[in-house]
C-alpha cells in the first residue's frame, strides 16, 4: 500500500514509450507528435492509411496479447504457488493455439462473428491443458516444479504436433491463418482486436478483482479456508478466467512464450508480492515488453519482420534458467 | 459468549479412523488443552472443527449452531486458527501477513478500512510483533513466524481460537510469554481457546482443562490435577509411572 503510486506511474511510462516506438517505428518513421496531424488526414493518405490500418491495429493487438499473457501468467503462479507457472511453460497456450486452429480449420471465417468464434474454441485446448497440468502437477502446499514443467512439455508437444498436422493439410485461407497463428505475418485491420478485447477483458478483470483471494492462497488451502476463503470458487474463477485471457491472446497473435514468466517475475522484485497491485502493474509489463518485443522483430531484420515469438523466446529462455536456479534454491 | 459442544465425533480418512467418537465442551473463558501421542488425533480433530476435513459421523456445534453448515465466511468470523509455523510464503510481510487474518471481514477485492487497520494494530501489539510489521516473514526465526500467525488469528477477532501445538518453535521466554497472553486471552477477553500441545509443563501451568487423546478416544478429561497423572500418562504414553515423574513433574 505504500508503495502504490510509484509502481503504477512506471509502468504507466514505460508502457507510454512502448506504445509511441510501437506506433513509430516501421518502413515510415511516424513521430508520435505526427499522429494527431495523420489521424486529422492533414499527414496525407498514405500515412493515414499506414497509421490507421496497420500501425494502431498492431499496436493495440500486441498491448492486449501482452498484458493478457501476463496477467495471466502471475495469476496462475498465484494460483499454483510455483514461480515458474506461465501459460506458454504449461502447455496452456499451445492447447488454445490447437483449439484456435482447430476452429479454423473448420471453417475459416473472416467476419467479427466468425473471429469471436476462434478465443472459444481456443478457450476448450486452453482450458483442457491447463486442467491437466494442474491434476499432474499439484501436490499438498503447491505443485511440483518439475511435474508443471514435464506435464506442460509434453502437452505442448502434443498440441504443437497436432497444429502442424493441421498445417501441412492447410490450402488457401487456412494457410494464411495459419501462418498468422504461428506468430508471423501480421494481420491488418481491427476485427482481430475487436474480437479478442472483450474475452480479454473479461478474464483480466475477473483476475484483478482475484488480487485479495490470491493474497490468502499464497499460505496454502488449507490456512486459506480457515481464513475464510471459499477456495474451491476462487481456484476455479482463476483457473477459467486466466485461461480466458490467454486463450484469447493466443487466438489473435499467435503463441508467444515467456511474457507471462518474465513480467510478474520482474514486477514481484520490484514491488513486492501483494497480487492487488501485483496483477495490474504485470498486465501493464506484459503490454510494455511484447510491444518492445515486436519493435525489435520489426526492426531487427527490417525490412523483413521476424515472428515476435522469437524475440521473447530469446529473452524469456535465460530468464526462465535463472529463475529455475533461484527456485531450486529456495526448496 | 461462545460455547463449542463436541458430540460422538467421528474422522476418518478412507477406511482409517483418525477420531473415534469423543464429546467435550469448550466455554468462553476456558483454555482446552488436548494432549496425546504422537497419532492420537490432535491433528485430526483440529482439521475437523475448522472445517478441512469433514466430519465422518457426530455433531460439532458452535452456539448450538451445526459447524458443518456454515459457509467459509461465516466459520472463520466464529473461530480463528493458528497453524504450524513452516513454509510461510515468500516476500509478504508481517504487516500484510497479520492483515489477511482480516479476510473473513473484508470484501473480495481486499480494501481495507479504518477498523480493519485497527484490528491488526491491536494483534501485533498484543503479540509483541509491531517491529516485525516490516520484515520479510520467510526471513523471520521460527518463534517470530509463530507470533506473527497469532497475530494473524487475533486480528481475526473471533471468539474460538484453536492452536497447533504453538510453542514448538519458541525458546522459554517466549513459551511463557505466549501462554500468558493465551491465557490473559481467555481470562480477560472471554476467547474460547483449544490448544493442541505436546509441552505437558505448561499445559499444567496454563490450562483450565485437559483432554487426553489416544488412538483417537479421549482416555481423561478433567483439570490438570485429574489428567497429568503418572498412572494415565504412563498408560497413554507406554512408558512407566517413574518416567513420567521424571518428565513431567520433574520428581
Amino acid at each position: 500500500m505504500r508503495h502504490l503510486p510509484r509502481p503504477y506511474l512506471f509502468n504507466l511510462i514505460l508502457l507510454g514509450v512502448a506504445l509511441s516506438l510501437s506506433i513509430a517505428v516501421g518502413s515510415v518513421w511516424i513521430a508520435p507528435a505526427d499522429v494527431w496531424l495523420w489521424l486529422s488526414r492533414q499527414g496525407g493518405e498514405t500515412a493515414g492509411i499506414i497509421l490507421m490500418q496497420l500501425r494502431l491495429p498492431r499496436t493495440l493487438l500486441m498491448a492486449i496479447t501482452g498484458a493478457a499473457l501476463a496477467g495471466s501468467g502471475a495469476a496462475y503462479q498465484g494460483l499454483f504457488r510455483n514461480p515458474l507457472a506461465d501459460p506458454y511453460l504449461m502447455g496452456v497456450a499451445a492447447g488454445g493455439g490447437l483449439g484456435a486452429v482447430i476452429a479454423m480449420s473448420i471453417r475459416w471465417p473472416y467476419t467479427l462473428a466468425g473471429l469471436m468464434a476462434v478465443p472459444l474454441a481456443a478457450f476448450i485446448g486452453a482450458l483442457s491443458s491447463a486442467l491437466l497440468v494442474y491434476q499432474l502437477a499439484r501436490r499438498q502446499g503447491g505443485t511440483s516444479t518439475a511435474s508443471l514443467i514435464l506435464a506442460g512439455v509434453a502437452i505442448s508437444s502434443f498440441a504443437t504436433a497436432l497444429t502442424s498436422f493441421l498445417m501441412l493439410n492447410a490450402t488457401g485461407e487456412l494457410r494464411r491463418a495459419l501462418t498468422w497463428m504461428m506468430g508471423g505475418a501480421t494481420l491488418s485491420g481491427w476485427l482481430p482486436i475487436m474480437a479478442a478485447l472483450p474475452y480479454i477483458a473479461l478474464g483480466l478483470g475477473t483476475l484483478f478483482t482475484l488480487g485479495h483471494a490470491l493474497n490468502v492462497l499464497q499460505f496454502g488451502e488449507e490456512q486459506a479456508q480457515q481464513l475464510g476463503l471459499p477456495v474451491a470458487r476462487v481456484r476455479r474463477l482463476v483457473v477459467i478466467a486466466a485461461t480466458l485471457a490467454t486463450a484469447a491472446a493466443v487466438s489473435f497473435a499467435g503463441v508467444i512464450g515467456f511474457v507471462g514468466l518474465i513480467v510478474p517475475h520482474l514486477v514481484r522484485l520490484a514491488w513486492g508480492p501483494d497480487y492487488r497491485h501485483l496483477l495490474p502493474l504485470a498486465a501493464i509489463g506484459g503490454a510494455s515488453l511484447l510491444l518492445l518485443a515486436d519493435v525489435i522483430a520489426r526492426i531487427l531484420l527490417a525490412p523483413q519482420e521476424i515472428p515476435v515469438g522469437i524475440i521473447t523466446a530469446l529473452l524469456g529462455a535465460p530468464f526462465f534458467l535463472w529463475v529455475l536456479r533461484r527456485s531450486k534454491r529456495g526448496e | 459468549m461462545v460455547k463449542l459442544e463436541v458430540q460422538s465425533l467421528v474422522v476418518q480418512y478412507g477406511n482409517r479412523v483418525a477420531i473415534n467418537g469423543i464429546s467435550f465442551c469448550l466455554n468462553s473463558g476456558e483454555v482446552l488443552a488436548v494432549i496425546g501421542p504422537n497419532g492420537a488425533g490432535k491433528t485430526s480433530l483440529l482439521r475437523a472443527l475448522s472445517g478441512i476435513q469433514p466430519a465422518f459421523s457426530g455433531q460439532m456445534l458452535l452456539n448450538g449452531q451445526d459447524l458443518a453448515q456454515l459457509s467459509p465466511i461465516e466459520r472463520a468470523r466464529s473461530m480463528a486458527v493458528v497453524p504450524q509455523a513452516r513454509q510461510l510464503p515468500s516476500m509478504f510481510t508481517g504487516y500484510q501477513t497479520v492483515m489477511l487474518g482480516r479476510t473473513p471481514h473484508i470484501n473480495w477485492l481486499g480494501r481495507t478500512r479504518y477498523q480493519d487497520e485497527e484490528a491488526v494494530q491491536q494483534a501485533m501489539q498484543r503479540t509483541g510483533t509491531l517491529e516485525l510489521a516490516d520484515r520479510r516473514v520467510d526471513e523471520l526465526s521460527g518463534g517470530e513466524q509463530q507470533r506473527l500467525l497469532l497475530a494473524r488469528a487475533l486480528a481475526q477477532g473471533s471468539p474460538l481460537l484453536l492452536l497447533d501445538e504453538p510453542t514448538t518453535h519458541l525458546d522459554l521466554h517466549y513459551q511463557i510469554n505466549l501462554m500468558d497472553s493465551i491465557r490473559s486471552l481467555a481470562n480477560d477477553d472471554g476467547l474460547a481457546v483449544l490448544l493442541v500441545t505436546h509441552d505437558l509443563h505448561l499445559v499444567a501451568q496454563y490450562a483450565h482443562r485437559v483432554a487426553l487423546l489416544v488412538k483417537g478416544e479421549i482416555l481423561s478429561q478433567g483439570s490438570s490435577k485429574q489428567v497429568l497423572t503418572p498412572e494415565l500418562l504412563s498408560q497413554a504414553y507406554q512408558i512407566p509411572p517413574d518416567a513420567v515423574n521424571l518428565a513431567v513433574l520433574g520428581l
